[in-house]
């Protein structure tokens, strides 16, 4: 690891002043995978800021419709919270199935959308679910938010604060982990709310998580893993890798999908 | 440098150290707690694992900054005096090691699985929850039974022989 | 009689130690003034180094030493050698080309040691690595096994034309030809052994240490053989003769055959210790492991079993190429020669067996021995060759076996080895019973229910352990003997001390050889203690590889109490006034014939220290002895396992559901270990079949270096394993035993393929047997059964 310079600072209008003021400065959140990167000397951040210390951002809130997670809420909490396990238990299950325990004791759910990792769990359920994340700017849409490989609507200068969950009628997800690093190799995220059906792949695409229009629809006029029946993925936008090419990971996305959906049954 | 201090095996220890420095390495060089190891880059073979505030974490993927004002307990602070802890006892008890090397980071793992899922766990549970802790000698066979039986031990903290 | 003797489940004594993080590996070493050593690696498969520019980095903060291939060679320190020297088949010696620790003016794989900076910690020295500048001159490497031996094709070393070291073989050519143009059924197999990365959790490390007084040094190392090192690094690479070297391996977090080897960077560290005058320490990241520990397996096997109308094997034959890397590791050319030809006979009478073998130069980092070591080669082929042959004819595959079967022990093979026993039928009845075989169509009509494949399948596998008769092997090329060496020091107050040239790295030497001193003495456990992997206090051995230990280390240890307890005999007579041979000695007491009179094992030894009551002109004083154990012949383990699996048709998902292992390793000395080391072995094998494999791209970057991309069988890859036992003791050697520690990884990975092409209607599966290689056989299979 490159040295840096350490910074825990005390609010959250303190640490946004640091990120603005500091060159070369990084949010430093659960560190799962930040802190392997700069061990492996991949990444080379003068400075860490670390939230840890910020209350405000380590809240679980259930407020009428919508459950409100703060950025530096751990995986782990969110897997063992009461209320999300009651309102939105399929979120619960995401939370239990990214990583593995000590990874989910530390790893949060900002860092976890700041970072982008095109086969985190996370930005499937994000998406869709629709959900807000709230920042120290402004409000993003989960439609808005997820950009590309890596890479988010986030400005250097902006640190996510909260994730709003609309809540669903039916939410579930359902993922195909990489034989190696257990991350998902297809992972797949559907949600039903107000008559409208949502699907989200992680995984997958070579440029990230993406939704998948035509099971929307399909789900949408008959919510069975029956309606998903011959609608393939192209894949034409989907990643080759060492354990799957883009053809079997079509292919998986049409499986995890109708699980995900039969699940919910 | 940055002051840390830190209370391992229920002893407060302050240093200055580097704000790179890891965790693991704080309890390895700074403190000669050499019973954590590091067996991966990746934050995945588990060797490292110690209790932080209660809670089972990568030691390799900590910085000991981080842990200012924390709660650490790592593999040497289990026992008391000679008697081995229930969950040590249970790994000797039913050859759950081999080589030894993971063995410290298994048995963090199992005391924090212990901590969120309780001491009545099945074989399932133990399998997927031992997710983190990577093994080469003993096809973890005997680290799910020791886990299991060390768990049963420690119901009513009381420390029973295995059969 | 002791309750901690040979057959007993005693809890390891090494154990304390290790679960209170008490061990002491090598990382765990910190010498007083230590600095750190960082290899500058080559980021190239294949490329001539034009220069190496030292001097940023000489002059970097902290740094105490920058050193190339040039500075070894100035100090004439000689190359990493090859210990076993394979012929062609035409006679020829093999081409090996030089291996040095540090690369002189040219590189052969990613990973490949450039240079070492030494520094004042881990940091600086990682800091100025960065800074040595090298310039490199690409050359197109050779990555495809297949191609590799093209006309065409670069040339890796200069000694080996065509990449070739060797074109071996064994057998009776003409025989298998004649036996084949008769058969009545031909199998036809091509099989890839697919690349492992051994992955002991431990990575390597080593402390080097020269003290400029004594003018000596001393090597802290993560070694299977501390002698064999000192060996190495003294009559070889030069380093230091032999009494002024020591080698340490401490607690070492298991091996697997990787730690075998002497490699560049303990070589490097040890001989720079010397350069900067400060203790130097190096510890390999995970990634350094990956690219740079010896790899294993890597064959592609063309493979032939030839039957006759009976369902009898009439012959067999194989050829192979086997990926030998960029340079020859220690024991590389002896793994895909010596140790796998001569298992093609299985467990089965063959009359015929012809195998080649062309030992390949490429790329790539240097294959060697991994747990198995040429055994899981040879019987994944005849494993698959049998079970596909008994499907192509239409027999059981149980059934087929069975006819096979060696009957007649000692069984001579047409491939050097002479079994000496076994009883292979009631191995295969208790694997069935166990196995629940009669039920298997009942589970697949359940399976199918779900949507799920079930496939059952077998593995008899025979493997050649306790290596070696020393002048069996000296005949067929290997520079060292194979025997062991044990010394027996009793003390005065009858506690006992076995100093064993074997080395445990998770084995559990320390509770085993102590057993077998419990047993023979007649003195509880605790008053025995097991010393090794020190080359200052045991004198010599050869380490622990090859299920050598117990056949080999114990035997010696054995022997040496042979001649402890008739030393102590005499002092025994001496003391009751009797003659010699009128004592006896069982369970730690010594009685003399038609008299009251008796002493205890203490009482004796003490009297041998005292030496009040004999002549020392007829006894010398003490009791201490020693052995040098050299064995008659290998042993041949065996057993039958069966593996059975669900497939999932939609995912390719495998879920092992039950693993079914009797194996034959004759006498136990203590059972709960040896299970223990079938688990291990069955857990690697799996690793192998279902989820490891290196690959390398074109250019020869490895791909799979790290464990995001390398998959290491975890917890809930695998089942719980039903383990048993038949015991054929070895004739060959006083303890009967045969060697545990390899069996499961040797046994595996044919049982899980066979059980997957079962559920899969036959269709061939590749290992490792990925999702993705299952769903496509599976939807290769479903077109082939529309088809019909």
């Amino acid at each position: 690891m490159y040295a840096f310079n350490y910074q825990r600072p005390k609010s959250l209008q303190e640490a946004a002043q640091i990120l603005a003021a500091t060159a070369g400065a990084k949010i430093l959140a659960g560190g799962q995978t930040l802190l392997p990167t700069m061990k492996q000397r991949l990444a080379q951040p003068e400075c860490l800021i670390d939230l840890a210390a910020l209350a405000e951002l380590q809240r679980i809130a259930l407020s009428g419709h919508a459950l409100t997670i703060g950025a530096m809420v751990t995986h782990a909490m969110v897997a063992e919270s009461a209320d999300v396990k009651r309102v939105l238990p399929g979120l619960a299950a995401v939370a239990e199935g990214i990583g593995d325990p000590h990874v989910r004791n530390c790893g949060t759910i900002g860092g976890s959308l700041a970072n982008n990792d095109p086969a985190a769990d996370y930005p499937a359920a994000v998406l869709a679910l629709g959900a807000t994340v709230e920042t120290s700017k402004r409000t993003i849409a989960a439609d808005d938010f997820f950009k590309g490989l890596f890479t988010t609507a986030l400005q250097s200068d902006e640190i996510v604060t909260q994730v709003s969950f609309p809540l669903p009628a039916k939410f579930a997800y359902a993922k195909f982990p990489n034989p190696a690093s257990r991350y998902a190799l297809v992972g797949v995220a559907v949600a039903q709310r107000g008559g409208e059906v949502r699907v989200a792949v992680t995984g997958a695409g070579s440029s990230g998580v993406f939704r998948v229009p035509a099971m929307e629809t399909a789900l949408k006029a008959n919510f069975s893993a029956k309606a998903l029946d011959g609608i393939s993925v192209s894949p034409v936008n989907l990643a080759t890798d060492l354990h799957a090419d883009a053809a079997y990971r079509a292919h998986l996305i049409g499986v995890m999908a109708k699980r995900a959906v039969v699940a919910l049954a | 440098m940055t002051t840390v201090t830190m209370t391992v095996n229920g002893r407060t220890h302050r240093a200055d150290i580097e704000p790179r420095t890891l965790l693991v390495h704080f309890l390895r060089e700074h403190l000669r707690l050499t019973g954590t190891h590091v067996g991966c880059d990746t934050s995945q073979c588990g060797a490292c694992v110690v209790l932080v505030n209660g809670r089972g974490v990568k030691s390799c993927t900590r910085l000991a900054v981080a842990c200012d004002g924390a709660d650490i307990t790592t593999v040497e602070g289990l026992a008391t005096g000679d008697e081995l802890h229930p969950m040590q006892a249970a790994f000797r008890e039913h050859h759950a090691l081999q080589c030894g090397f993971c063995t410290p980071g298994m048995i963090m793992a199992a005391l924090d699985m212990i901590a969120r899922k309780g001491t009545r766990l099945d074989e399932n549970t133990i399998r997927k929850e031992l997710e983190g802790n990577i093994c080469r000698c003993t096809g973890y066979h005997n680290i799910v039974k020791a886990i299991q039986a060390g768990a049963a031990a420690m119901t009513g903290g009381v420390r029973q022989a295995a059969e | 009689m002791t309750t901690t003797g040979i057959g007993a489940s005693v809890r390891r004594v090494e154990d304390r130690r290790f679960v209170t993080g008490k061990g002491q590996y090598v990382d765990d070493i910190s010498r007083p003034g230590q600095s750190y050593a960082v290899f500058v690696r080559s980021p190239y498969a294949h490329a001539n180094i034009k220069s190496i520019n030292t001097a940023v980095a000489s002059s970097a903060p902290g740094v105490l030493g920058v050193f190339t291939g040039a500075d070894l060679a100035n100090d004439r320190i000689g190359n990493l050698i090859c210990g076993w020297a394979v012929q062609s088949k035409d006679g020829s010696p093999m081409k090996a080309g030089a291996h040095p620790a540090l690369a002189q003016g040219k590189v052969r794989y990613v990973g490949d040691h450039v240079a070492v900076v030494i520094g004042e910690t881990l940091a600086a020295a990682r800091d100025a690595a960065e800074l040595v500048a090298v310039d490199y001159e690409q050359i197109p490497a050779v990555v495809d096994l297949a191609r590799a031996q093209e006309s065409g094709q670069p040339q890796i070393h200069a000694e080996a034309p065509r990449n070739t070291v060797y074109e071996w073989h064994l057998g009776d050519k003409d025989a298998v030809d004649k036996a084949f143009a008769g058969a009545k059924h031909v199998t036809r197999l091509e099989i890839v052994n697919n690349r492992l990365i051994p992955n002991a959790i431990e990575p390597r490390a080593a402390i080097g240490e020269y003290d400029s007084g004594t003018q000596s040094y001393t090597l802290y190392t993560t070694s299977q053989n501390p002698h064999v090192a000192r060996l190495v690094l003294s009559a070889f690479v030069g380093i230091a003769p032999e009494h002024k070297l020591r080698v340490v391996a401490p607690d070492v977090g298991g091996g697997f055959g990787s730690k075998i080897f002497i490699y560049a960077e303990e070589t490097v560290c040890l001989w720079a210790a010397r350069k900067v005058g400060r203790p130097v320490k190096w510890t390999a990241d995970r990634t350094e492991s990956f690219l740079a520990d010896a790899h294993g397996r890597d064959h592609l096997t063309t493979a032939e079993l030839a039957v006759d109308g009976n369902g009898k094997i009439v012959a067999m034959r194989v050829k192979t190429k086997a990926n030998l890397g960029g340079y020859l590791s220690t024991f590389a050319s002896s793994v895909p020669t010596y140790l796998y030809a001569p298992l093609l006979s299985g467990q089965y009478d063959i009359p015929a067996i012809y195998c080649e073998v062309d030992g390949v130069y490429t790329n790539t980092a240097p294959v060697d021995a991994l747990r198995g070591a040429g055994r899981p080669e040879a019987t994944f082929v005849v494993e698959r060759l049998v079970e596909v042959t008994a499907r192509q004819i239409g027999m059981d595959p149980a059934e087929f076996r069975r006819r096979n079967f060696i009957q007649k022990f000692p069984h001579q093979t047409p491939v050097i080895m002479m079994y000496d026993a076994g009883d292979y039928g009631t191995c295969l009845n208790k694997a069935l019973e166990l196995a629940d075989y009669a039920n298997l169509g009942k589970r697949k009509a359940e399976s199918a229910q779900k949507g799920l494949l079930r496939g059952l399948g077998f593995s008899a596998y025979i493997e050649a352990c306790g290596i070696a008769p020393s002048r069996a092997v000296g005949a067929l090329g290997a520079g060292v003997g194979l025997w062991e060496s044990a010394e027996v020091r009793v003390n005065p107050v009858g506690t006992v001390e076995v100093l064993t040239g074997s080395h445990a790295h998770g084995q559990g030497h320390e509770t085993t050889f102590a057993q077998v001193v419990s047993q023979r003495l007649g003195i509880p456990i605790e008053q025995v203690s097991i010393v090794h992997g020190d080359t200052d206090k045991v004198q010599m051995g050869m380490g622990t590889y090859g299920s050598r230990s117990g056949a080999v280390g114990a035997s010696a240890i054995f022997r040496a109490l042979d001649k402890v307890i008739a030393k102590a005999k005499r002092v025994a007579a001496a003391c009751m006034e009797v003659a010699e041979d009128s004592v006896d000695f069982n369970d730690g007491v010594f009685t003399a014939r038609g008299t009251n009179k008796s002493m205890g094992f203490g009482e004796v030894a003490l009297q041998a220290y005292v030496a009040h009551k004999f002549d020392p002109d007829q006894i010398e004083p003490g009791l201490k002895e020693s052995a040098f154990y050299d064995p008659k012949n290998f042993t041949f383990p065996s057993g039958v396992h069966i593996a059975e699996v669900e497939v999932d048709p939609e995912t390719g998902a495998t879920r092992i559901d039950r693993w079914t292992a009797v194996d034959d390793f004759g006498t136990l000395i203590n059972p709960m270990i040896v299970e223990g080391q079938v688990h291990g072995g069955i857990a690697h094998g799996v690793g192998q079949a279902l989820l490891e494999g290196a690959v390398y791209d074109g250019n020869g970057q490895l791909l799979t270096a790290s464990y995001m991309d390398y998959a290491m069988p975890r917890a809930d890859n695998l089942p719980s394993f039903t383990v048993a036992m038949t015991n054929t003791p070895c004739p060959s050697n006083p303890l009967g035993v045969k060697g545990c520690g390899e069996a499961g990884a040797i046994a595996a990975p044919a049982a899980l393929i066979n059980a997957i092409t079962d559920a899969l209607g036959h269709e061939d599966v590749a290992m490792p047997a990925t999702p993705m290689t299952v769903w496509r056989a599976a939807q290769r299979a479903r077109v082939k059964q529309a088809a019909e």
